[in-house]
């Protein structure tokens, strides 16, 4: 059991888990700043980003596609910003009119394009592909002592244990500017900090977490883990710093729980093969989310009835 | 480009034909459905329920292969899409409504999860005996490589029925889109109505997913409608003109797919209602960009004509190129500077309607219309003949005015 878990389990439970923080985190401010479908725009765009990075350099190379996804998530953020001022349209339309056209436009670059002879489509992108990111070389936990087994990690661990590890200093050196600016953009405006530099990049943060958790996990994962963990925290609790750590803890318990179920627990019904990783991990996020909606603490309105209770 | 035109004039084969009339009508619906949703500010509610149609689509694919029969059969899989999209849309609304979540919370929690339980289903169904070649993944971005003339005929009449509910619906529809209290007030069902809408929306996406897939589906419902909005001011037509957008999108989209290879169906129609999109946002009179341009220029003129024939007014030299550029073209002052005769007659006539304004802003006591005072406004269109008479009387006879004294 112990080699097996080691080998098979480890490291995309691991990736798992890292990417879900990396999202969740960023998730809370755009939950709290009614943004939250950025997440869901942002992981529709990355597609056309990753295909023109492939017709450039012509290879599946993970640093191209990764600037090509970040590029195509900046212009789609400038593009939903420049229709809602010239059309004078609402928000949630002019996100509609972007991703959806860039998603449309990367499908037909991909099938137009001669993609046949690399690993590269759609459905993977969508899915991703949690269960194929094992660790070759481990023979047994005795592995996470050895250097060569240890360079032969994939290599989506290391690079989304950067962008986590990222995500999380500037979570927390930002952490006044961006706490003030989300709740009082008035205020914060009146001590001097750039509220429209801060809102920039906190999407562009996201849009980093959501490039690199896509590259290792697909854009279900990274949709679910923006607003689910957030959204489910912000239930629990009316102090900003424990709506983070419970979108925390709630990001690390649907990876794992998630990833859990979805390789043994068919297993356990008599089945023979495990289901989609990434799917399930959503599914546990909804489920962990459906329980704080039914008995968060803080989860009715302020003024709604119910408060009293 | 021939055989483009024989798809547009539905010669490009019988499966051709199937999709392209399919499409027209596909598009037309939701046009027409997806604008009270855009008027209500809820368009991305539908990203929603596409999303979740995906778990239903397996579901009834279980099912169906459960109970002996085949699991492809559309209208089987459609109910099943239609009955989690339903769920979907109930859990949105739940969520907004007893939660303090915002919708768009709402929103992005259950496409997600509704997407990711589809994901798994679809992985139950792949390691089915029966699933192998179940080719659901054709749901998420539409297929109509082997459309069956009963598919087709389930997208149009779908579609004529979704267009004959907007038509049934549209009064309500509209009064809740733009005045929710007030319908409410009226003794409308606000939240009936919007189920209504949301069923429409509904049916629309379910229609959709084998043409168009349930990634895209929602560009028709949200592009065409933010498209017409561009070219009226009346709610009842955005909807025919949403509607006719979204038909003509669909009709030549399908039609371009079907004249040559690599072309997937339902992203070349997306694609062609955003094309229509930036046409409209840029080239449409009075909301399109080229006319906000147009008028800003118009009224940056008119501030430098007024500016500048005040200028000459007080024997003042005009340096602002533009002023003298304005002034030239309507031949007010000579190249050298110095006013002409005709420049001389409008200063005079400026400088006095702006020494009337002042006047008139002085003793006049109604401030509704002394405030609509612009400086670009002349006061004939605003005060009667003897009003300004009365001005004229506290300003005293004339001085002269341009020109060296």
């Amino acid at each position: 059991m112990g080699n097996e878990f080691v080998q098979f389990s480890l490291t995309p439970m691991l990736i798992g888990t890292l990417a879900a923080v990396a999202c969740a985190l960023p998730g809370n401010f755009l939950l709290l700043r009614r943004q939250a479908l950025i997440g869901d725009a942002i992981s529709h765009v990355v597609l056309p980003g990753i295909v023109v990075a492939f017709l450039l350099t012509g290879a599946v190379a993970a640093i191209p596609m990764l600037l090509g996804a970040a590029g195509a998530a900046v212009v789609a953020v400038i593009v939903i910003e420049a229709i809602k001022r010239l059309g004078r349209i609402e928000p949630g339309a002019a996100m509609g009119v972007t991703f959806t056209s860039l998603f449309a436009g990367g499908v037909l670059l991909l099938e137009q394009s001669d993609t046949s002879s690399v690993h590269l489509d759609v459905e993977h992108a969508l899915m991703g592909n949690l269960e194929s990111l094992i660790w070759f070389k481990a023979r047994g936990w005795g592995s996470l002592l050895d250097p060569v087994a240890l360079a032969a990690l994939p290599d989506e661990l290391g690079r989304i244990a950067a962008v986590c590890a990222l995500v999380i200093a500037l979570t927390v050196l930002f952490w006044r500017p961006l706490k003030i600016s989300t709740f009082d953009e008035g205020f914060a405006q009146a001590q001097g900090l750039p509220v429209g530099l801060i809102g920039f990049g906190l999407v562009g943060v996201a849009a980093v977490a959501a490039v690199a958790a896509f590259d290792a996990v697909g854009s279900i994962i990274v949709i679910a883990m923006f607003i689910c963990p957030p959204a489910a925290a912000r239930l629990m609790t009316n102090r900003l710093e424990r709506q983070v750590g419970w979108s925390v803890v709630f990001a690390v318990a649907s990876a794992v729980l998630g990833y859990v179920l979805a390789g043994y627990g068919p297993l356990w019904f008599g089945g023979q093969n495990a289901v989609s990783a990434a799917g399930m991990i959503a599914v546990v996020s909804g489920l962990i989310l459906g329980l704080a909606c039914l008995v968060g603490p803080h989860r009715a309105r302020v003024g709604a009835r119910g408060e009293a209770a | 480009m021939s055989s483009l035109l024989d798809a547009l004039l539905l010669g490009a084969g019988y499966n051709a034909a199937l999709v392209g009339i399919g499409a027209g009508l596909l598009g037309f619906a939701a046009g027409a459905a997806g604008t009270f949703l855009f008027l209500r500010k809820r368009a991305l509610v539908s990203d929603a329920v596409a999303h979740a149609t995906l778990p239903g689509v397996g579901l009834a694919f279980i099912a169906m292969v459960a109970l002996g029969g085949d699991g492809r059969n559309l209208v089987g899989l459609l109910a099943g899409s239609a009955l989690s999209a339903w769920a979907g849309l109930l859990l949105v609304e739940w969520i907004t409504r007893r939660t303090r979540l915002s919708e768009d919370a709402a929103i992005g929690a259950v496409l997600s999860v509704f997407f990711g339980a589809g994901v798994v289903l679809l992985t139950v169904i792949q390691t089915m005996s029966a699933g192998r070649q179940a080719g659901l993944e054709g749901f998420l971005l539409g297929s109509t490589a082997g459309m069956l003339f009963q598919d087709a005929v389930v997208i149009a009449v779908g579609g004529t029925l979704a267009v004959l509910a907007t038509w049934v619906l549209r009064r309500p529809m509209t009064l809740v889109a733009f005045d929710a209290d007030y319908a409410a007030a009226c003794g409308y069902d606000v939240r009936r109505i919007d189920l209504a809408m949301m069923a429409l929306v509904m049916a629309v996406t379910v229609i959709g997913l084998k043409l168009v897939g349930l990634i895209l589906i929602v560009a028709m419902l949200i592009i065409p409608p933010v498209t017409a909005r561009f070219w009226t001011e009346r709610s009842g037509r955005v909807i025919w003109i949403a509607g006719a957008l979204g038909g003509t999108a669909g009709y030549v989209g399908a039609a371009i797919s079907a004249s040559a290879p690599a072309m997937p169906t339902g992203p070349i129609i997306v694609l062609g209602a955003a094309a229509l999109f930036l046409l409209s946002l840029f080239l449409a009179p009075a909301r399109g960009v080229a006319a906000a341009l147009l008028r800003r220029r118009r009224f940056q003129r008119r501030v430098h004509r007024r500016q500048g024939l005040l200028a000459l007014a007080r024997s003042e030299r005009v340096h602002d190129p533009l002023t003298l550029k304005v002034l030239r073209a309507e031949g007010l002052i000579r190249p050298d500077g110095v006013a002409t005769d005709a420049g001389r007659a409008q200063a005079a006539r400026v400088a006095r309607d702006e020494r009337r304004w002042d006047v008139a802003r002085e003793i006049h006591q109604d401030a509704g219309l002394t405030g609509r005072y612009d400086g670009l406004t002349p006061i004939e269109q605003v005060f009667t003949p003897d009003e300004i008479a009365a001005f004229d009387r506290v300003i005293g006879g004339p001085s002269p005015v341009g020109g060296p004294v």
